[in-house]
């Protein structure tokens, strides 16, 4: 039956995200977007909170760890599951900080990967690991598949080579998950992921970058030179299976863009809510009037705002709802990721214009919100790449076809 | 910007330009067949004032009105399956959509009006019947809003301009359903389940620039125990020979309220007023020129004049994501066909971001409505998410026909293609209130 709300069996997560946010989050998130490259040790409490909270909650993890297409035979009904759980608490933790929310411990894209394609023994041994995730390279972003890091079987082992860029939580975490490629005449097929835990002779942190926005969080460059890792490491299948193309390292995206999208729906959220408070202050009302053409500009622009912000969210949830009910959503992750992505920048960069010298200055985290967004319309795909999967399908059109 | 005035050449010009519009051009037969027909038709209508329209008649003395149980919304889960009975409906309307109402888009805009078996089809497939409860002789079982949007979608997907026309009467039927006391569902609502129910429509839009539906201009004075109604309502759907309006107006001492106006009085004036699109939903001004009614013609209180702004924005929205998928629909094959520089012109990021947007939108728009049509059925307040979809809608429909007509480029602006006239209907959104109800 058609309804479109947030189910009430996940109010207390919610809450207990939201009480993190803005308990926890908010008094430090200026203190980190200053003090860049700075581990915020707060968080080692929480990541206690977050374990505590993955082990009591039998509908697997309030963390990235419960991204995984549903699993159980539940046929009938319809089920809100941990898709939903996630992204409903991801949009909560990033309405407080999207750096710090990107910083938790045991959290990291590497983490969602290995839920999507690791095998029960893998799993087993990886868990409770904090995984960052290393596909970029200084020569190949948006295609993926022109990754020139390669992985060499030797006995064993796979000896890797390489050198990823811009991996998130590659300094603090303790396992990177590398996209490498088994033979790089072949392409696509060739390209699979291992799980390389730090320390690994051969594995080096090259630097951290400075950045415009989520300073909390670290971006990282790691160098691999000859680093050996076991085979068993190889998360998938170690055939080069031409007829499945780019098919198995890919399917994360499936489940993590709606998490990305969901960042950009909380961040965006702290904005429109913190710019109806300063507009009130000013004398401005808003609300929701019928009335579109005799409210003040800066009221219709906030209710238009918010709208594009409710279709964000909306989309969003539909993409983890497909998600939790066994559905293909990569057509729909893509679209929430493509819409969210943008109005996340779109919405905060208005409202700082909105409140003006207050959405500029330090003192309000307007302006950081405005220069954190922008990157959840970049990684995990660009605003583009989404806008292409969303047109291939839509089109029924190839990546040869639609370049 | 500097104001101009008419000089010696504009008053020339407009001479010219008022002989080259006089029925003398029409006599000798310049225009064109079609545009004569409306020319015809709306001078036919101009007489309607004292054509004979319908009377209405209280049957038996009820006690108490008929309500409808809302449909709830099963639950705590998010979901976006329609019950079984609702995508039985979505079925049957898709099919009358596909099988009636496109096929006859075309001639119904010329004329202005769906023609008669057009009108009998949507009355075989019930859609009056089911806004009237069992007890008044209807099928109506439950109100669900979310089915209403559902049908509007679908019939918005067929023809937004016919749908206009099918569902006016409808949303004048929920109305009554949903508002009416025992004697004015006798009057009114018993006659939607009859073989031919009444041309009916929800009249707010009035003729203003900037115009708030929640301040009517229309106004009641109390005199005695009547009230004595002044006004013009705009673009009505089946306006100029409507049998019963539920009109908006700003009832003395009491505010905004809906009142039922049976237009068979003479102080009703009901003249044609086609517009850019719709032109198939027979749209008309009304003027009421101090028309006499009872306190028995007030249809509920504040609160129901406020949802029906609500509801009345939401089944347009609904009509709008069923036009808006319709024009994705035709520009995806047509793309990926239409050859341009050596290869389709799909294979362009210009035109297939274009297209991805649509598709996003199209479903945004969509899941908009739904949340505010689903939280009506469970009784939560909706008015927040109505005015979000509404906003939303209004945005997005009107780029999504005016990126349609670009990716047809000049095919698009020939009537070759429906996307110039689904353009136009989109319009309508964010400027039409009532007409319609979800
Ligand atoms: C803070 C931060 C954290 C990150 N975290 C991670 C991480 O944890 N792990 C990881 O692997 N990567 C990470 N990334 C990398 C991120 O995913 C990439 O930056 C992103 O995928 C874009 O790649 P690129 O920077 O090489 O841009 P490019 O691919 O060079 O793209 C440049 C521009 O061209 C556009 N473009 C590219 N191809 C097309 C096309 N076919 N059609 C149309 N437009 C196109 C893009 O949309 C973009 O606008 C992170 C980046 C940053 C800045």
């Amino acid at each position: 039956m058609i309804r479109l709300e947030e189910p009430r069996k996940f109010r207390p997560l919610v809450n207990q995200a939201h009480q993190v946010a803005a308990e926890i989050f908010r008094p430090i998130s200026r203190k980190y977007d200053r003090a860049e490259h700075a581990y915020p040790k707060e968080l080692d409490m929480l990541a206690a909170l977050l374990d505590g909270l993955n082990a009591g909650n039998s509908q697997a993890g309030a963390g990235v760890g419960g991204v995984s297409r549903s699993a159980d035979g539940d046929a009938e009904g319809v089920r809100n599951g941990s898709n939903m759980n996630i992204v409903l608490a991801f949009t909560e933790l990033c309405w407080g900080d999207v750096g710090l929310a990107l910083s938790l411990p045991r959290q990291g894209l590497g983490n969602a990967a290995i839920v999507a394609v690791a095998n029960e023994e893998q799993k087993q041994r990886f868990a409770g690991c904090w995984a960052g995730m290393a596909i970029t390279e200084p020569g190949a972003g948006s295609d993926s598949a022109a990754i020139k890091t390669t992985a060499t079987r030797d006995g064993d082992d796979y000896v890797i080579n390489g050198e990823k860029i811009y991996i998130t939580a590659g300094g603090r975490c303790d396992h990177v998950v590398v996209w490498a490629s088994l033979d790089l005449k072949v392409g696509r097929p060739a390209i699979k992921s291992f799980v390389v835990p730090k320390g690994t002779p051969g594995m080096d942190l090259v630097r951290l970058d400075h950045k415009m926005g989520i300073r909390a969080s670290d971006t990282a460059t790691i160098r691999f030179s000859d680093c050996r890792v076991p085979a068993a490491n190889l998360l998938g299948s170690p055939e080069i299976d031409t007829s499945k193309g780019f098919g198995g390292v890919m399917q994360t995206f499936d489940n993590t863009r709606p998490l990305v999208a969901a960042m950009a729906v909380g961040v965006s959220r702290a904005a429109l809510e913190r710019s109806r408070e300063l507009l009130a202050e000013a004398g401005i009302e808003t609300g929701y009037s019928t009335d579109r053409w005799r409210q003040t500009a800066a009221a219709a622009e906030l209710t238009a705002l918010e709208a594009e912000w409710e279709a964000a969210r909306l989309l969003t949830l539909r993409a983890a709802w497909m998600a939790d009910n066994g559905q293909p959503n990569s057509l729909q992750a893509s679209m929430a990721k493509a819409k969210a992505g943008r109005i996340g920048t779109r919405i905060t960069l208005r409202c700082a214009e909105l409140c003006g010298a207050l959405g500029y200055g330090e003192d309000e985290l307007l302006e950081k919100w405005a220069r954190d967004s922008k990157i959840l319309d970049i990684f995990e795909g660009t605003q583009q790449i989404q806008l292409l999967i969303v047109a291939r399908r839509v089109l029924g059109l190839t990546s040869s076809q639609l370049k | 910007m500097d104001e101009r005035k008419r000089d010696i050449q504009g008053v020339g010009l407009s001479l010219l330009n008022r002989f080259a519009g006089s029925e003398v051009v029409d006599k000798l037969g310049l225009r064109k067949p079609a545009e004569k027909a409306l020319y015809q038709a709306s001078k036919a209508s101009f007489g309607a004032a004292s054509m004979a329209r319908r009377r209405f008649k209280s049957v038996s003395q009820r006690l108490r009105p008929e309500r409808m149980e809302r449909a709830g919304d099963g639950g705590d889960l998010f979901d976006l399956t329609p019950s079984d009975e609702q995508a039985m409906m979505q079925e049957a309307a898709r099919r009358f959509a596909e099988e009636v109402l496109r096929p006859a888009a075309h001639d119904a805009e010329a004329h202005a009006e769906p023609s008669k078996d057009v009108w009998s089809a949507a009355h075989e497939l019930g859609l009056a019947m089911m806004a009237v409860p069992e007890a008044l002789g209807g099928a109506g079982a439950e109100r669900s809003a979310v089915t209403s949007g559902l049908v509007a979608e679908q019939l918005g997907w067929g023809d937004p301009g016919q749908a206009c026309a099918l569902l006016a009467p409808v949303g004048v039927a929920h109305a009554l359903a949903c508002w009416g006391d025992a004697a004015q569902q006798d009057r009114y609502l018993r006659a939607f389940a009859e073989d031919t129910p009444p041309d009916a429509a929800l009249a707010l839009l009035e003729p203003a620039a900037a115009f708030d539906a929640a301040h009517p201009g229309c106004r009641a004075e109390r005199q005695g125990n009547n009230w004595i109604v002044t006004g013009e309502k705009a673009l009505v759907p089946l306006g100029p020979f409507a049998d019963l309006l539920i009109v908006g107006a700003d009832c003395e001492g009491l505010g905004p309220r809906l009142l039922l106006v049976e237009t068979r009085d003479e102080r009703v004036l009901q003249t044609p007023e086609p517009g850019m699109g719709l032109r198939a939903a027979s749209l008309g001004r009304v003027q009421l020129h101090g028309v006499v009614l009872g306190d028995d013609a007030v249809l509920g209180d504040a609160d129901s004049y406020a949802q029906a702004i609500d509801l009345a924005r939401l089944a347009w929205c609904s009509l709008a994501v069923g036009c808006a998928q319709a024009v994705l629909d035709l520009v995806g094959p047509y793309v990926t066909e239409r050859q341009a520089f050596g290869e389709p012109i799909a294979y362009r990021q210009g035109v297939a971001f274009t297209v991805a947007d649509m598709a996003i939108e199209v479903d945004a728009m969509r899941l908009m409505t739904w949340r505010a049509l689903a939280r009506h059925d469970a009784g939560l307040e909706f008015h927040r998410e109505a005015v979000l979809a509404h906003r939303y809608c209004a945005e997005h429909a009107m780029q999504l026909g005016s990126d349609g007509v670009q990716m047809l480029g000049g095919h698009g602006f020939v009537t070759e293609y429906p996307v110039e006239r689904w353009y136009r209907d989109l319009r309508a959104l964010g400027i039409m209130e009532g007409g319609l109800l979800a």
